[in-house]
């Protein structure tokens, strides 16, 4: 009789033990990221070698940038979550191509960059709040003379493999047939690269991007940005494992709590509008109206048109 | 014609470029070579046993590996290998596997494949009498094996299991494919930040056949040194 | 974080719009044969001549072969892509260097060229050793017969040297034809890079990649046998290679 009451006071210890314990999601179990994060105490950020200034390697090879700043605050509500004591970041770099395959398979748990958001995307993965809106442009040098689309025609042009970009741009050249000899290039400062040394006439990318090289370039006069675009500007947001709705939700909350706040303007001065690292520049890009509406009402929706000015 | 070159660029990246670079470069050949040489030689046991179907199964294995190139064996690991993870351990959720992880089992799985040939040739040109004797004397097959048979074929073998090892050294540029941050992807890497294609892509080169090249003669020194005179 | 398996992908069209991404695909082989038959062409000219080169009695043409086969066995294929296809556009005069970077299909030529060049150093290491294995009496047969020099490598040593090279020559074949895919980071959408295209629209990681196994398992398959029946076919009777 001693020996049951014993396993029962055991027993009842760890029941109750248990339930102190599990003081996070009361009604369910952790699921999903949050589930991982728990269980193995670290948290892998997917970054980019060049996508300035979303997310880029410094001087010293460290990843920084306007989206690892979002990703760190991410970082933080999911440590107040779980109430861990210590959370690990880890970071994992990724490219155009490799970063929905690395996210499924579980090498990276957010994939902080210049992703685009979009309906097709959303099969695989899923977004969470929108953190800046860009349509897709190209850049060359003035003396291309090249000043639309169609100046394009039977031309090579560059751009960055698994991006939106490059699909847009085949798209568009058998549409309007234009017989454009397409490369495809592993990194946004590759695509680039191929336009300074006359490899490709153009560089088909976001068109903050493209601002971004081309003022960091050697000699930014001597390139050119179209006003054609391939289309409207297009959502980034941070991209996030599919059904896992309890990641999402922790996430979406601290995305728009920066965003709403006042720490959300001065985030998006700090990276767009002041001297940044490493060659202190100052992309002088003020905060676009849509952009400014969608900060104050953070949206995570694919859909173009969605954002509109306030 | 060297006059806009920026020499340099190479020597303030000197330290990325070894500490980081060049480290994970000669870490996974080292880790790599050794442990494929030791899944190769089982490999290639398993082969050499009188057991049809586990030659089979081996067969089949070095066959595969040796069809395939490389860069797909490396996209296929890259991304296949956390769900392999998953099946084996039975976890709820791919295994997250780094790049190091990934690239190391990728070159040991791959180069095991060579490797393998390499030691079946070593093991058959060992001398029917020496695991005769070995038998003889009462070691049944894995005492033969350990102190009779592989030692001799190792030694025998080692030119051509160095040489093997170089190529691996140069295969892992490979890894590129992936911006896995090797020696040849943190030359490019500088090479791309700062448009100086030029002069690291021949500091690279320049690199990778010094060590190459000294590796090659101390193979050839070390043959002449151990070459058993039948 | 379950994977959606999608096998029909192959006949969906892909973003090109110029067919389905099984045609992407093809082409892609199209492209990897292309470049290994030019590749391999290069490689046995320019191997065959170091090769002959190694085993001639004088000693310039011994180092120079010896130079070349070092030069292009201790560098990485990749690396030797690279410094063809980056670094020696920008160390020719201007005009050459762009007509080179701006030349259609300038990654085929590249390949091929570098490709060719990485496995010609191989072919020569093979063939040297193929002539070395023959007998001295055949070279000193010939001399005897008052043959020159070229005459006995012509008509008496490299016809047997290459019968008995015929093996390791397939597999140097076939290791051209895995090179190719190198060639993906200099933009050359070879089989490989096709999977890889294949993958960045449509999502479908694993029924690419299985594509892409598939195929080159099969031209593997092919080459073999072939190079079996081309074997038998100039096997002499008799001889080691021959039945």
């Amino acid at each position: 009789m001693k020996r049951l009451h014993m396993i029962g006071l055991a027993l009842a210890a760890v029941v109750l033990s248990g339930q102190a314990g599990a003081q996070e999601p009361k009604e369910h179990e952790l699921t999903g990221t949050l589930k991982k994060v728990k269980e193995t105490g670290v948290i892998t950020i997917g970054f980019r070698d060049s996508s300035i200034p979303f997310s880029y390697l410094d001087d010293n090879q460290k990843p920084i940038g306007f989206a690892i700043d979002i990703c760190t605050k991410i970082v933080d509500a999911v440590k107040n979550e779980l109430k861990l004591d210590k959370l690990a970041v880890e970071f994992n770099p990724v490219t155009s191509s490799t970063r929905i395959p690395l996210l499924a398979n579980g090498t990276i748990d957010l994939e902080c960059g210049s992703t685009t958001n979009n309906a097709e995307r959303l099969k695989q993965v899923a977004f969470t709040n929108t953190h800046f809106l860009t349509a897709t442009r190209f850049v060359s040098k003035k003396a291309s003379n090249i000043n639309s689309i169609d100046d394009l025609k039977g031309k090579t042009v560059v751009s960055t493999a698994g991006t939106t970009n490059i699909k847009q741009l085949t798209e568009a050249n058998a549409a309007r047939n234009l017989n454009i000899n397409i490369v495809p290039a592993k990194e946004h400062a590759e695509s680039f690269l191929m336009v300074e040394t006359d490899r490709a006439v153009a560089v088909v990318l976001d068109d903050i991007l493209l601002a971004s090289f081309v003022a960091g370039s050697k000699d930014p006069d001597a390139y050119v940005m179209s006003k054609d675009a391939f289309s409207k500007p297009e959502p980034y947001g941070i991209m996030l494992r599919k059904d896992d709705p309890a990641f999402k939700k922790v996430a979406d909350a601290a995305t728009a709590a920066l965003f709403s706040s006042s720490e959300g303007q001065k985030l998006y001065d700090k990276w767009f509008m002041q001297k940044i690292p490493p060659k202190g520049l100052n992309l002088n890009a003020p905060i676009s109206p849509e952009l400014k509406a969608n900060f104050a009402k953070p949206s995570d929706s694919p859909e173009p048109d969605s954002y509109k000015a306030m | 014609m060297f006059s806009n070159f920026d020499f340099d660029v190479i020597r303030r990246s000197l330290a990325y470029l070894f500490f980081d670079g060049m480290t994970f470069t000669l870490t996974l050949t080292g880790l790599s070579a050794f442990g494929g040489l030791v899944f190769g030689t089982l490999i290639a046991l398993m082969r050499l046993s009188g057991y049809r179907l586990l030659g089979r199964i081996a067969g089949l294995y070095v066959d595969l590996m040796r069809s395939l190139p490389l860069v797909l064996v490396i996209f296929w690991f890259y991304f296949l290998v956390p769900y392999l993870g998953q099946w084996l351990t039975g976890a709820s959720r791919p295994i997250r596997v780094g790049a190091f992880a990934s690239s190391f089992i990728t070159f040991t799985m791959f180069e095991a494949a060579y490797f393998s040939e390499i030691m079946r040739a070593g093991i058959q040109s060992i001398s029917k009498g020496q695991p005769a004797a070995a038998y003889a004397l009462g070691l049944n097959y894995r005492q033969t094996m350990r102190y009779v048979v592989l030692p001799q074929a190792f030694r025998n073998m080692l030119p051509v299991l160095l040489t093997q090892t170089i190529v691996l050294f140069q295969d892992t540029s490979l890894v590129y494919v992936l911006s896995i941050p090797d020696f040849l992807g943190a030359a490019s890497k500088v090479a791309q930040r700062d448009g100086r294609l030029v002069e690291m892509y021949l500091f690279a080169a320049l690199v990778y056949f010094l060590i190459s090249c000294f590796a090659s003669f101390g193979v050839r020194r070390l043959q002449t040194r151990i070459a058993i005179v039948r | 974080m379950n994977y959606h398996w999608n096998w029909h992908i192959f006949f969906e069209t892909d973003p090109g719009g110029t067919g389905t991404y099984l045609d992407m695909l093809l082409s892609g082989l199209w492209l990897t044969i292309e470049t290994a038959i030019c590749a391999w062409i290069i490689a046995l000219i320019l191997g065959s001549l170091v090769g002959v080169l190694r085993t001639l009695p004088s000693k310039a043409a011994s180092w120079f072969s010896f130079a070349y086969i070092e030069f292009f066995r201790n560098m990485p294929l990749l690396v030797q892509l690279f410094l063809w296809f980056f670094v020696l556009p920008e160390l020719l005069p201007r005009t050459l260097g762009l007509w080179l970077k701006q030349m259609p299909h300038a990654p085929f030529y590249t390949a091929a060229v570098g490709i060719g060049l990485f496995m010609s150093a191989r072919v020569a290491v093979q063939l040297a050793a193929g002539i070395g294995s023959l007998p001295r009496g055949q070279k000193m047969a010939g001399t005897a017969l008052g043959l020159t020099t070229a005459q006995v490598y012509r008509y008496v040593l490299l016809p047997m040297a290459f019968r008995i090279v015929l093996p390791p020559l397939t597999s140097e074949f076939l290791s051209t034809i895995k090179n190719t895919s190198v060639a993906i980071t200099i933009g050359l959408i070879e089989l490989t890079g096709a999977a890889r295209s294949m993958q960045e629209f449509s999502f479908q990681v694993f029924e690419a990649f299985t594509a892409a196994t598939a195929i080159y398992l099969v031209i593997n398959l092919i080459v073999v046998v072939a190079m079996r029946l081309l074997e038998r076919g100039v096997a002499v009777p008799g001889y080691i290679t021959g039945k």
